[in-house]
């Protein structure tokens, strides 16, 4: 292959090529960096209330069942035991967030995503749940049912 | 010794690639193409710069819509904790918005270059007629995105836009329906906007760019008829890269007057849209719609026994089907004749733009 011609002004090419991938790379990073602050989204405005009062009546839920309630933006679970207790916990399952359920019949939690039991205390005793369910402390006043997070 | 391996590499996927994609044919053509030079030549930057800002439409569009809520409960609400909570949401926001204006406007100039130097004369009469259908689609982008922050102004300049086709003959009821899924501006308009400004309108652009782009590809720039007669030889400079990095230049200042507005003047969000408050004093539509809006104002409420604004409607209609076929019925220019009414109807139609948006600006709102 035959040399490359050397540039008649070296100094001034390589100024200039330094100019414009400087100038590149600087208009470059002024686009990337707003553009990736904004992809990541603001810390969502949770609700940090650490009670909160159930629309259900304590005499609406039967012993051995249980159901549902909004804890924030997490959903909850309200169960009354067989021996007549009301307990709840976090609904989430500690395997894969999914949302667990009381099962009448076997008269514990379960999640149906993938088999996973709790009982009563929300300790995970079988299926692949690593731990047990988060539990909340139940206040019953009067007619009101008031949940609050533990510590 | 290192650079010619590295060259080897490089002539190596250049084979790879070329094999496969035909980069040699590219070459050629980029090679091939070169632009005409004389003293017109300065409006053949203004296409390219207003395709740039539909790229930065594009660009900013996707973004905003990771963060927008198409209904009537949460749409105004997005857009705040957009501008509010979103680091650099209020950038992003400018520069949609500002870049919309700008491109509508480098739009315009484009048009009217185009129509003042002839270049629709043939071969190009598709070429113009492509431009005119994306000058439609464009005006249609802005009128559909003003709606969509849902504030005051954008929900009676929708009420006041759509309630115009509403008075065209014959299919106006029909039209106003379809326009507002439904009766009356509601969340149901807000949501049919919105699919017509993200999904319909970019699928319909898309299309015609490309349709446009092939024919300016196809046909070179036009040299406009008082150059070709005047000259016998033809300067040209190379496509790449003299044109590009002229065009690139271009871009550029757009981008920093684009960077300015959006960064000095940021858009505002306004009061939330509220059905059942009166208009709001010195509500205007969009400035290119401003002479339109003005126009209809000027018209008695009665011509000849007909509706003003009906004529109004009328005249706007056959004004735009004249314009879409300016390349055909400008017979002298076809036929390689110097045309003076055509450069006069071009130059009358800016006037009569120039002024009624003055007029619009500057008139008194409570009067």
């Amino acid at each position: 292959m035959p040399e490359e011609v050397p540039s008649r002004n070296p100094n001034r090419r390589t100024f200039i090529n330094w100019f414009l991938a400087t100038s590149a790379g600087a208009f470059l990073l002024a686009v990337l960096y707003p553009v990736s602050r904004y992809l990541v989204p603001p810390p969502a405005g949770e609700s940090t209330a650490a009670t909160v009062t159930l629309p259900i009546k304590p005499v609406d839920v039967k012993p051995n069942s249980g159901q549902i309630f909004k804890f924030g933006s997490r959903p909850g679970i309200l169960i009354r035991t067989p021996a007549g207790e009301l307990r709840a916990f976090a609904a989430s399952c500690t395997h894969l967030n999914c949302t667990v359920q009381y099962r009448s019949d076997l008269s514990h939690i379960w999640c149906a995503c993938h088999n996973g039991h709790f009982d009563l205390n929300g300790k995970n005793i079988a299926g692949p749940p690593p731990r047990p369910l988060d539990q909340y402390i139940v206040n019953v006043r009067g007619d009101e049912i008031v949940v609050s997070k533990s510590a | 010794m290192r650079m010619g391996t590295l060259e080897q590499h490089y002539k190596k996927l250049w084979n790879w690639l070329d094999e496969r994609v035909g980069l040699a044919e590219v070459e050629k053509l980029a090679r091939k193409k070169e632009v005409p030079v004389h003293r017109h030549s300065v409006w053949y930057y203004l296409g390219g710069m207003t395709l740039f800002l539909f790229m930065i439409q594009v660009a900013t569009g996707i973004l905003l819509i990771f963060y927008y809520r198409p209904s009537a409960e949460e749409a105004f609400e997005s857009v705040k904790f957009l501008m509010a909570e979103v680091e650099f949401g209020w950038l992003i926001r400018s520069i949609h918005s500002w870049a919309a204006n700008l491109m509508i406007f480098t739009l315009f100039i484009h048009l009217f270059s185009v129509w003042l130097l002839k270049a629709y004369r043939p071969p190009r009469e598709i070429t113009w007629l492509s431009g005119i259908g994306l000058m439609g689609i464009t005006m249609a982008f802005g009128f559909t995105g003003y709606l969509l922050p849902w504030n005051e102004l954008a929900f009676f300049a929708t009420q006041v836009g759509t309630e115009i086709t509403g008075a065209i003959p014959v299919i106006g009821s029909f039209l106003l329906r379809v326009s507002r899924g439904g009766e009356e501006v509601t969340g149901a308009t807000l949501t049919r906007f919105y699919g017509f400004h993200i999904a319909v309108l970019p699928a319909l652009t898309t299309l015609l760019i490309g349709l446009h782009l092939f024919f300016v590809q196809k046909h070179g720039m036009s040299v406009p008829p008082s150059v070709e007669q005047a000259t016998s030889s033809k300067r040209v400079m190379p496509f790449v890269p003299n044109f590009m990095l002229r065009d690139m230049v271009g871009w550029l200042a757009a981008l920093a007057i684009l960077a300015a507005l959006a960064a000095y003047l940021p858009t505002e969000l306004g009061q939330k849209a509220d059905p059942f408050a009166p208009a709001p004093v010195g509500i205007k539509p969009e400035w290119y719609f401003m002479f339109m809006f003005k126009t209809l104002k000027y018209l008695p409420a009665h011509i000849l026994g007909i509706e003003g604004e009906v004529i109004g409607i009328l005249g706007f209609g056959v004004g735009g089907l004249f314009l879409l076929l300016v390349p055909f019925l400008d017979r002298r220019t076809a036929r390689g004749e110097q045309s003076h009414l055509f450069t006069w109807l071009a130059i009358a139609t800016i006037v009569f733009m120039i002024v009624l948006t003055y007029l619009g600006y500057t008139e008194v709102v409570t009067q």
